[in-house]
């Protein structure tokens, strides 16, 4: 049986991959993807320690993440067809009307 | 005297719907009567006093079969303070169901001749919309009056007192913003203010009555009153009926406050009748025959409220000699009336007063009624004259031009109320005529009409006990024969002295019936007390109420004195009025002979000029004075100005200097201001509009969060 600590690892390096684009890139659908990383990362960490633990409640934890997941790439691609509609880009870096 | 303790049998329990059947009526005129067509809107007015009549002919009865015991019922707390009680409670007694009967009877009738009146009167006046909110008033009066007749303390007394006051200004005011020919002006206004002004002096004298009885008693109720009154000071009561006597000579327009009776002629006929004739003004002889029991104490107040009333009989008496209104003449004769009621309550004759106040009401709304019938006959006339010019105009347009305008000038003097413009009307209006004539050998004093027998009553009580009372009220009662016949002569006799006179028409029976009614009454009247073994009606009547009644059997000598006297008047006034009638535009032919003494009846002895000279004019000089010396040139402009507001701008100059002002307070709100901007300056640049460099605050405030969450 493969240990809780390399799932933790594995976890932890999609998490900080997933940082790392929110970051650095600047396309919106990369952005995008990265969270998914970043999500599905903290989903490994609970199914791990679920599994280590011997309880269900962590798996139906990850269900709800999923779910809720799915609803908020629902929504953000619709944001980001909007986006380019106005915009006819999706740079992230374009969208500062807000600023101060 | 004592009130039935065990819950008496009868009508009594209706009392209160004496006032509340009128209240209801004026509600209904005030909801709904926007809808409503003037006859349902008179139909309403007339029904709701009808039926207080009705309540008051069941009370009376009520009290006839309970023999006369005065009934006390309780309506509703008022005030209760401390030991101080109160109430509204209803009395029927003898006395004050013969005022409701009175009051209640003569204004149904009233009311239904004003559905008639005032159809024609707001088409004179052009103004249709008034006919509602004038039967709202004669309703609203006759609530007032039956609270004035039916409380069982001088504070309700004083309570519907009050209100019929305001009543009978807010009808003389009617037409307020005319004057009674219809002209633009505020004569009908100032005439409804010197009423209520005048009147409220009196008012004035019967509140200073009421505290010292107050004061005196610690009560207002009548039995209390005159219960405790046979325990004090003699000098008490001659105050207390005294000042009553400055009241009663306000409300019944006595000497010296009779001015503005004559003055409230201004208000629509039916008023004259039911307020101003009939009902309020009679309210003064009420309230001293309801306070017998005190003035009876004190012969000196009763010779000097008799003396009061004789002299103000015969004192109007010759003011109306020398007056050209009709009504005007009627308003003085009304003034000389009462002066016989209030002589003869005065001098204890409590049933010939109040004789005398039911047939003078019966007579004298008749006389009024038919003033107003003639005056709306000459309306009409003028009417019809008018527009015949205006059908001749096409024919002759030169010479018509001049007469049109002659014509046009016409319509703006002419008086339908001034007697110089009638004559003949005995022809055109002959109903009326007969009418008027009953009503006249009443008020004369005519063998067999009603004023025959009550003012009989009261002269031969005057000869018996106060002489000089006697010869004043004889030669005041010629003196009521005379203008009488004047009036007749003057009015329905000799020729039309207008075009007007000459195409008057006779009124409508909503007018006349009224009137044949009054006319039947003014004829018989007399029977109510008539001065012979077992006919003292009224006087067993109120026998009950007051107590002591003197049964006089008839004088012979003093009705003979009194016919002849009144007989005689009327043929002079026929030597000088009937044989050659007036001309138009002829002097009166009393002017030439009785020289400056016509001119002072002409203009009322100069009365009101007399008011004018010694209070009025004084008056408004000190109002003047403290207005502009004390109110405006020291109030204003000393102590306001100079010392106030110069106090005040010169502690602000101190106080807003330059250093305190703005260098202190303005330059601390200014660097407030400076720093908030500056501030925000600089954090507005956290705000950079990238989307990463947020995400990357979220991430390092988590990793500091987290952070702490570990290392802790």
């Amino acid at each position: 049986m493969v240990p809780v600590e390399y799932y933790i690892i594995l976890s932890a390096i999609l998490f900080t991959i997933g940082v790392t684009g929110v970051l650095i890139r600047r396309n919106a659908l990369i952005i995008f993807m990265s969270i998914e990383l970043m999500l599905n990362a903290a989903n490994l960490a609970i199914v791990a320690f679920s599994s280590a633990l011997k309880s269900f409640s962590g798996q139906i934890f990850v269900f709800f993440v999923i779910a809720v997941a799915a609803a908020e790439v629902a929504v953000g691609l619709a944001l980001i067809v909007e986006i380019f509609k106005s915009k006819h880009s999706i740079d992230v870096d374009q969208m500062s009307s807000l600023k101060g | 005297m004592f009130l039935s303790e065990a819950t008496p049998s009868g009508f009594f329990f209706l009392a209160p719907w004496l006032v509340f059947l009128p209240v209801i009526g004026l509600l209904i005129n005030i909801i709904f009567g926007g809808r409503f067509s003037e006859k349902v809107i008179g139909t309403v007015a007339s029904l709701a006093s009808g039926a207080a009549f009705v309540v008051s002919v069941l009370l009376a009865w009520s009290v006839a079969a309970g023999h006369g015991g005065a009934v006390s019922v309780p309506f509703a707390e008022w005030i209760h303070i401390g030991g101080l009680e109160l109430d509204w409670t209803f009395r029927v007694d003898s006395l004050s169901t013969t005022m409701m009967l009175v009051v209640s009877g003569v204004g149904t009738l009233i009311h239904i001749y004003a559905i008639g009146y005032m159809h024609e009167d707001v088409r004179f006046k052009n103004d249709p919309g008034r006919f509602r909110r004038f039967f709202v008033f004669l309703n609203l009066f006759i609530a007032m009056m039956m609270i004035l007749v039916s409380g069982d303390s001088y504070l309700m007394l004083f309570v519907g007192w009050e209100g019929v006051g305001l009543c009978s200004f807010l009808l003389i005011g009617f037409w307020y913003e005319m004057d009674t020919l219809a002209r633009p002006s505020w004569a009908n206004s100032n005439a409804a203010k010197k009423a209520f002004v005048t009147n409220r002096v009196g008012d004035f004298g019967f509140l200073i009555a009421g505290f010292i009885m107050f004061w005196a008693f610690g009560s207002f109720q009548f039995d209390e009153v005159f219960e405790a009154a046979h325990s004090v000071a003699p000098g008490v009561i001659v105050a207390i009926t005294l000042f009553m006597l400055v009241g009663v000579a306000g409300k019944s327009a006595q000497i010296p406050l009779y001015v503005w009776l004559p003055d409230a002629m201004a208000g629509p006929t039916p008023v004259s009748a039911l307020i101003h004739a009939a009902t309020m003004v009679t309210a003064g002889v009420y309230l001293v025959t309801r306070s017998a029991e005190l003035y009876m104490l004190v012969p000196q107040a009763q010779y000097i409220v008799a003396m009061t009333g004789a002299i103000t009989a015969l004192f109007a008496a010759t003011i109306a000699v020398g007056q050209y209104d009709i009504k005007k003449v009627l308003a003085y004769s009304t003034i000389s009336q009462l002066g016989f009621m209030v002589a003869a309550v005065g001098m204890g004759a409590f049933v010939a007063g109040m004789f005398h106040l039911v047939t003078h009401a019966f007579f004298k709304a008749l006389l009024f009624l038919s003033a107003g019938s003639v005056i709306l006959g000459l309306e009409r006339g003028h009417h019809h004259a008018a527009h015949g010019h205006h059908d001749d105009h096409g024919k002759g347009k030169k010479g018509k031009r001049k007469e049109e305008h002659h014509e046009e000038e016409h319509h703006e003097v002419f008086d339908p109320g001034d007697m110089r413009n009638m004559g003949g009307l005995r022809k055109t209006m002959p109903v009326t005529f007969w009418l008027y004539m009953i009503g006249t050998l009443a008020l004369a004093g005519i063998f067999p009409f009603a004023g025959f027998w009550s003012k009989d009553e009261i002269l031969l009580d005057a000869s018996l006990h106060y002489p000089t009372v006697y010869v004043l009220l004889s030669i005041a009662a010629f003196f009521t024969a005379f203008y009488m016949g004047r009036q007749i002569w003057m009015v329905f006799f000799g020729e039309a002295r207008h075009e007007a006179a000459a195409h008057a028409e006779e009124s409508k029976p909503i007018i006349t019936v009224p009137l044949m009614v009054l006319a039947a009454l003014s004829l018989l009247g007399g029977a109510l007390n008539l001065p012979f073994e077992g006919f003292h009606n009224l006087g067993h009547w109120l026998e009950y109420t007051l107590h002591e009644v003197e049964a006089l059997p008839l004088d012979l000598k003093v009705a003979g004195i009194s016919t002849v006297l009144a007989l005689t008047a009327i043929l002079i006034s026929w030597l000088i009025y009937g044989r050659n009638p007036l001309k138009a535009g002829q002097i009166d032919p009393l002017k030439r002979p009785l020289g400056f003494l016509f001119t002072g009846m002409e203009n009322k002895w100069f009365v009101d000029e007399g008011y004018f000279a010694v209070i009025i004019n004084p008056f408004k000089k000190l109002s003047q004075f403290l207005a502009d010396v004390v109110d405006w040139r020291f109030w204003h402009d000393f102590v306001h100005d100079t010392i106030i507001a110069g106090t005040y701008n010169w502690f602000s100059n101190i106080a807003l200097n330059v250093y305190a002002d703005q260098k202190g307070i303005d330059a601390f709100a200014n660097w407030l201001g400076d720093a908030t901007q500056s501030l925000s300056g600089a954090m507005r640049k956290v705000q950079n509009g990238f989307v990463r460099s947020y995400a990357l605050s979220v991430l390092l405030g988590v990793v500091l969060i987290v952070g702490y969450l570990i290392l802790k």
